[in-house]
């Protein structure tokens, strides 16, 4: 049962405040502010109380999800209850930011009505929402010279880009049906890394944990069918097909995902609702299919001046690109970051097949062989395009009945680190 | 903005508002509102535009009703007349064709909270019932809960009950849970809905049909359904197996809860349902959102305390990732240490170590205590990391490890030789108080065989004029007296003008009581002094005893799926880690005092005509000492086998029996009953307990599984004497314990003995028996939440009779049984 639910700056502005039950203070806001402030560094901040009011809150697009309710509350409950309304905020909106849930703060005063009701959760699903929601997203789409790309001479569309623009995904849900904007849906697979690569350079740790997304802009569209690939297989025991399997250690779906062609074909059927949802998830652990995509080879050591020099070598394992373009020397920065005591290398981009190095000298006062003992550990944090580490492929994607007028199917892959950790 | 100029802004609004011009046109009238709205939310008190907004109420346009229905909702308490107003507009949209606008309607007539306009809300929210649209009667529903609380006192119109007990069978799930969470809401003083038979299995067969939400609501709600049979629970259990490993985090603790609440008689179907939701717990640890991770974490602890070894293979993924916010991190190294076994241990320490030099001084110092409670089990591999560190030189670091290593040797005093060497040097880096206690206490302690303890100590008391902070004064008074007992002629200068000071110029009341304190007892003469400073060393079965017992589920089932873990968790989990008897004041021991007295206690009450309490508390001090340089020891050759035992146990019963309290001149044997309250043993595992026991070389033969009644344990073990003019060197002992479900505490303490000279010295054995009669306190707590306590029953029968000898071994088994209670608790 949630009591209140409200949306914070993260300056403590009050965004929005709903209160379901009544009967709370009018300084409970104020109050929560102060106590997510107060707190120091190693207090767990997800559940906060004062008297018996529990204060449970997330931070998504740097904004404070804050429900108040009361210590029986499930945990999981309210804390996936958050995300969703922050996911559901998203799509209605466009996108998580200050300024997007301050334009469309009459939206979201709507979606709460709808949501909850006497602190009850009713419904998050966009299907049953969309019934009910009425006012429409307020955007503000800075000019941008990107968007001028895809014109081409006297105006005319190009057909030269075929990879969906970074923006594309991220306009609000409702605007379709009225602008008659492209019915479009996006396939993404995005996985999450998390590689522990000891001082001696063996793999002592390697996670995956991945999904599939479906955001959807079709205003109609009674099922789709992803296909996955052939050899997909879950578990140890199991293997499928003759090419190198593609396995994961378990795997979930959506209840809304029908399985029946799943067992003979890889097939999943559904029929997306509107906005963004996750079809499947799955993990992997230790056994991964292809090399881990860096490589580092450091050398630590103390010259005469007692300045610290850092060697890093860092290589790209990825299949190597037929683009020459993309050999371009890549724009790299350092800073030091002495508040965290850390060197950050920023690489833009960075190509399959070749290797990168740096050299960092650093002046430290008193310096002695045992602080060469804490230097350490490097970590990535990357985003790979177009690649899996799982090698789970989207073999096709088909919409039914077929739509009437232009519609886009994108897929897209990508990986992040999670947590890519190298010891030395 | 409008922070400051508030009423300028209102009255802006207001002229807005009001002006025709803006009433007509649609779409402006419309962005004033919203402005209304934006203002309100920012804070500003906008409830004087209460007349203005109800006008803006009536309009065809559903966006501006909704915004006006916000800003009513929020203000109607304010304004209870002018509420009045907008009833009619509420009452005529409740009829209009769209069943949004009758449910937007309807919802708000109940969100207004006024307890006057009740006799205008009950009809329509009657017909609301019986509305067509599923929408209108979700709200309907709710509705009639509102009203509920608007006057909790009232009586609630039965028909109304009738008719929400009758929509559980509505086609719309959510008016189904919604009809649920009413029905809670408005039988609350009956203790919520009638959970029976045909409501639970309707509700678990549309449990389906439900979203998330209604599911995880579903299953809270039937936590309080008791299967009537056993081939019921089981079909339960079967239909929900699903849900279980659901991939949603709700469901799958709903379905957990439930499963704990209706098997709590069934341990292993518990122990099975961990087993299986482990999977999606692990699934939530790795979720992208760190609130949930976190949540999922404090969880895994929750079933660990039961099951400890639950998630070993899976240890690798209570890897910290760098980004994680240092809380998770944190827990996740809690949880690390309970995962530790021979395999991983190597793996867990190399991770584990890397976290030590973590910026985060807080993630580093949980790392160094980490590993030195993994160091309780692995100690050498474990203090070569932590003196290792040692050589970093950084302040926290060395601060953490030292405590850490004062915290290991209590409970390791093997450990002590690898720690005096390692503390050399380390006072140059020390800075913080409680580190500097700790070297204090270390260099106290084991000053023999620290080679620079005294130089060490003489310079800070040469600056404990400039000294600030009471611990280290109080301490540092401690450490000198101890190193002076064991060397005498470095301190004694030293301890000298230390105590000059303290009792002449020291301005603290506390220091200098303790410095007259010690400077009496020298007084008293060296021997004295020694008893006192010096009398107890740690003993090192509390190591394993602090380990990790296995508590019930019943334990932590009922917080399970509640905030309760996430936020109390913390303190709990603090002190288990840092669980060393040092930690609460300086020099007590908690642990060992506790069972200390309450031994005495006991000693006195069986022999209460004979023995003076004098004597009691020699003999328990004397116990304690026994695993260093103890007078009393026990051993288990030559084993006996559980024939000879239980033919030995007959034999002596019946000779008990028949002859009762009387003294029995012919046999030499010694037959003692004796009551102890710690119940919490009966939650004990078997393994931790014969663990425990054996420690202190006690032998378990044969037990009863946990919580079943009566629950006994037979155990026996050999005493032996060095020392000894007139009893035999050695005694057997067997016992057992009892508890058979009864408050057994009243029954008497008997003791029969008997003796003679027969000199079956040769046997040399001595069987002890202790039968410890456990009274079921049932996992099942009685009703007022409040567990009965019991006691468990010791029998213990002794050949030869050697009564000083049983004695001790009473107080010592008794000392193992408080300590596992008081690890329960």
């Amino acid at each position: 049962m949630i009591s209140q639910v409200f949306i914070l700056s993260s300056k403590g502005d009050h965004l929005i405040y709903k209160d379901f039950r009544g009967g709370a203070g009018n300084d409970i806001v104020s109050i929560f502010y102060e106590k997510v402030t107060a707190l120091t560094g190693d207090q767990p901040p997800v559940v906060m109380n004062h008297k018996d009011i529990y204060f449970v809150h997330i931070r998504q697009g740097g904004l404070y999800w804050v429900a108040t309710t009361t210590a029986g509350s499930s945990p999981f409950t309210i804390t996936e209850f958050l995300n969703r309304l922050a996911a559901l905020v998203k799509d209605y909106c466009g996108s998580l930011s200050e300024k997007s849930v301050q334009m469309n703060f009459a939206l979201i005063y709507e979606l709460l009505d709808e949501i909850v009701d006497y602190g009850y959760i009713q419904t998050t699903s966009s299907d049953v929402l969309k019934n009910f929601i009425q006012t429409e997203a307020v955007t503000s789409r800075p000019f941008s010279l990107f968007d001028l790309s895809n014109v081409g001479l006297f105006g005319a569309e190009t057909q030269q880009s075929k990879v969906a623009p970074s923006s594309a995904a991220t306009r609000p849900i409702q605007s379709s049906r009225e602008q008659g904007g492209k019915s479009e849906i996006f396939v993404d697979v995005i996985e999450r890394m998390t590689v522990v690569i000891g001082s001696n350079g063996l793999l002592m740790k390697a996670d995956v944990e991945g999904e599939i997304r479906v955001k959807c802009y079709m205003p109609s569209c009674s099922e789709m069918r992803i296909g996955l690939n052939e050899e997909f297989s879950i578990g140890k025991s199991q293997l499928r097909g003759y090419g190198a399997a593609v396995r994961v250690d378990e795997c979930s779906f959506h209840q809304a995902v029908r399985l029946d062609e799943f067992d003979s074909h890889r097939i999943l059927r559904l029929c997306p609702s509107q906005g963004e949802q996750t079809v499947m998830q799955y993990q992997l652990s230790d056994d991964l299919p292809s090399a881990l995509p860096f490589r580092l080879f450091p050398t630590i050591e103390r010259d005469n001046g007692g300045r610290l020099l850092m060697y890093m070598k860092l290589r790209c394992d990825l299949p190597p690109k037929s683009l020459s373009q993309e050999l371009s020397s890549p724009d790299q920065s350092a800073e030091l970051k002495p508040q965290s005591r850390a060197v950050v290398w920023k690489i833009a981009r960075f190509a399959g097949g070749t290797q990168l190095s740096a050299l960092f000298k650093l002046e430290v006062p008193s310096l002695s062989s045992a602080s060469m003992l804490e230097v350490g550990p490097v970590g990535l944090s990357f985003e790979l395009p177009k690649i899996t580490a799982t090698g789970l492929q989207i073999r096709f994607l088909r919409l039914s009945p077929i739509q009437p007028g232009p519609s886009q199917r994108w897929v897209r892959y990508v990986t992040h680190s999670d947590s890519y950790t190298i010891r030395i | 903005m409008p922070y400051l100029g508030g009423e300028e802004t209102v009255r802006e609004l207001r002229r807005a508002l009001s002006n025709p011009n803006v009433q007509s046109d649609p779409l402006r009238y419309r962005n004033t509102i919203l402005k209304v709205i934006r203002t309100m939310s920012q804070g500003v008190d906008v409830s004087g535009l209460f007349s203005e907004m109800v006008k803006a109420c009536a309009t065809v346009d559903v966006v501006q009703k909704k915004l006006v229905y916000v800003f009513l909702c929020s203000y109607a308490t304010l304004n209870p007349e002018l509420s009045l107003l907008v009833i009619n507009t509420l009452r005529k949209d409740c009829q209009d064709p769209n069943p949004m606008v009758r449910s937007l309607a309807l919802r708000n007539m109940t969100n207004l909270r006024l307890p006057s306009l009740v006799e205008y809300v009950e009809q329509p929210l009657t017909a609301g019932l019986r509305d067509r649209a599923a929408c209108v009667r979700r709200v309907a529903v709710l509705g009639w809960a509102k009203l509920h609380n608007l006057h909790p006192s009232s009586e609630i119109d039965a028909a109304v009950v009738n008719e929400l007990y009758s929509l559980l069978r509505d086609p719309d799930p959510v008016v189904m849970v919604n009809c649920l969470r009413a029905l809670e809401e408005i039988l609350k003083e009956e203790g919520g809905i009638a959970i029976n038979k045909p409501i639970t299995h309707h509700l678990l067969n549309r449990l389906k049909e439900c979203d998330i939400w209604g599911q995880s609501e579903v299953l809270r709600v039937l936590q309080r359904y008791r299967p009537q049979s056993e081939d019921e629970l089981f079909d339960i259990l079967s239909l929900l197996d699903s849900f279980l490993v659901s991939p949603h985090p709700p469901v799958m603790a709903a379905t957990l809860s439930l499963f704990l609440s209706i098997s709590s008689n069934l341990p292993v179907i518990s122990l099975a349902a961990l087993e299986r939701v482990s999977g999606p717990l692990l699934a939530a640890c790795g979720s992208g959102s760190r609130e949930m991770r976190f949540a999922a974490v404090c969880h895994i602890q929750l079933l660990l305390r039961s099951v400890p070894g639950l998630l070993g293979p899976h240890y690798k993924r209570f890897f910290c990732g760098y980004a994680e916010p240092a809380y998770i991190k944190e827990r996740k190294m809690q949880v690390l240490v309970e995962l530790v076994n021979d395999e991983n241990v190597a793996m867990i320490l190399d991770e584990l170590k890397g976290y030590c030099t973590d910026v985060n001084t807080d993630t580093a110092q949980a790392a160094i205590s980490a590993i030195g409670r993994i160091g309780r089990s692995y100690s050498d591999r474990c203090l070569q990391i932590l003196t290792g560190l040692l050589g970093l030189k950084q302040d926290h670091i060395t601060s953490a490890v030292v405590q850490t290593m004062r915290d290991l040797v209590w409970v390791c005093p093997q450990c002590s030789d690898t720690v005096c060497l390692a503390l050399d040097g380390c006072e140059e880096t020390l800075q913080d108080i409680q580190g500097r206690q700790a070297l204090l206490w270390l260099l106290g302690v084991y000053g023999e065989r620290i080679s620079t303890a005294p130089y060490t100590l003489e310079v800070l008391i040469d600056r404990v004029r400039s000294e600030a902070s009471l611990g280290i004064k109080m301490e540092l008074l401690t450490a000198t007296m101890r190193l002076f007992l064991c060397r005498p002629a470095e301190t004694q200068d030293m301890l000298g003008r230390l105590l000059h000071y303290c009792i002449e110029e020291e301005t603290d009341m506390c220091v200098r009581d303790q410095a007259l304190l010690y400077y009496r007892l020298l007084h008293c003469g060296i021997e004295k002094t020694r008893e006192v400073l010096q009398g107890r060393r740690s003993d090192p079965s509390l190591g394993v005893l602090i380990g990790r017992p296995a508590k019930p589920v019943s334990q932590w089932a009922r917080c399970f799926n509640t905030l309760e873990p996430l936020s109390q968790g913390a303190v709990e989990a603090e002190s288990d880690s840092r669980g060393s008897p040092e930690h609460v004041t300086y020099n007590s021991k908690p642990n060992a005092d506790l069972s200390d007295t309450l031994s005495c206690s006991h000693i006195e009450e069986v022999h209460s005509g004979s023995d003076s309490a004098m004597r009691c508390s020699d003999s328990s001090t004397n116990v304690l000492a026994s695993s260093i340089a103890a007078p009393l020891s026990l051993s288990l050759s030559p084993a006996v086998s559980p024939e000879d035992f239980e033919h030995l146990w007959l034999q002596r019963q019946a000779l008990h029996t028949e002859r009762g309290a009387e003294k029995i001149e012919e046999v030499d044997c010694a037959w003692i009953e004796e009551c102890v309250r710690c119940p919490a043993v009966l939650h004990c595992s078997p393994q931790s307990l014969q663990a425990a026991m054996q420690l202190v070389n006690i032998q378990t033969l044969a037990f009863t599984p946990q919580q079943m009644l009566p629950w006994r344990v037979y155990l026996y073990t050999h005493t032996q004497r060095s020392h000894s003019m007139d009893a035999p060197n050695t005694t057997l002992i067997l016992g057992e314990l009892l508890c058979t479900g009864e408050a057994n505490q009243k029954s008497g303490v008997k003791k029969g003995t008997a003796d003679s000279e027969a000199g079956a010295e040769g046997k040399e054995d001595q069987l002890v028996r202790k039968e410890m009669d456990a009274t079921a306190d049932r996992l099942r707590v009685s009703e007022d939440g409040q567990e009965e306590e019991e006691g468990i029953k010791v029998i213990l029968n002794q050949q030869p009779k050697d009564d000083d000898a049983l004695r001790q071994f009473l107080t010592i088994l008794i000392t193992v049984l408080n300590t596992l209670s008081s690890e329960k608790d």
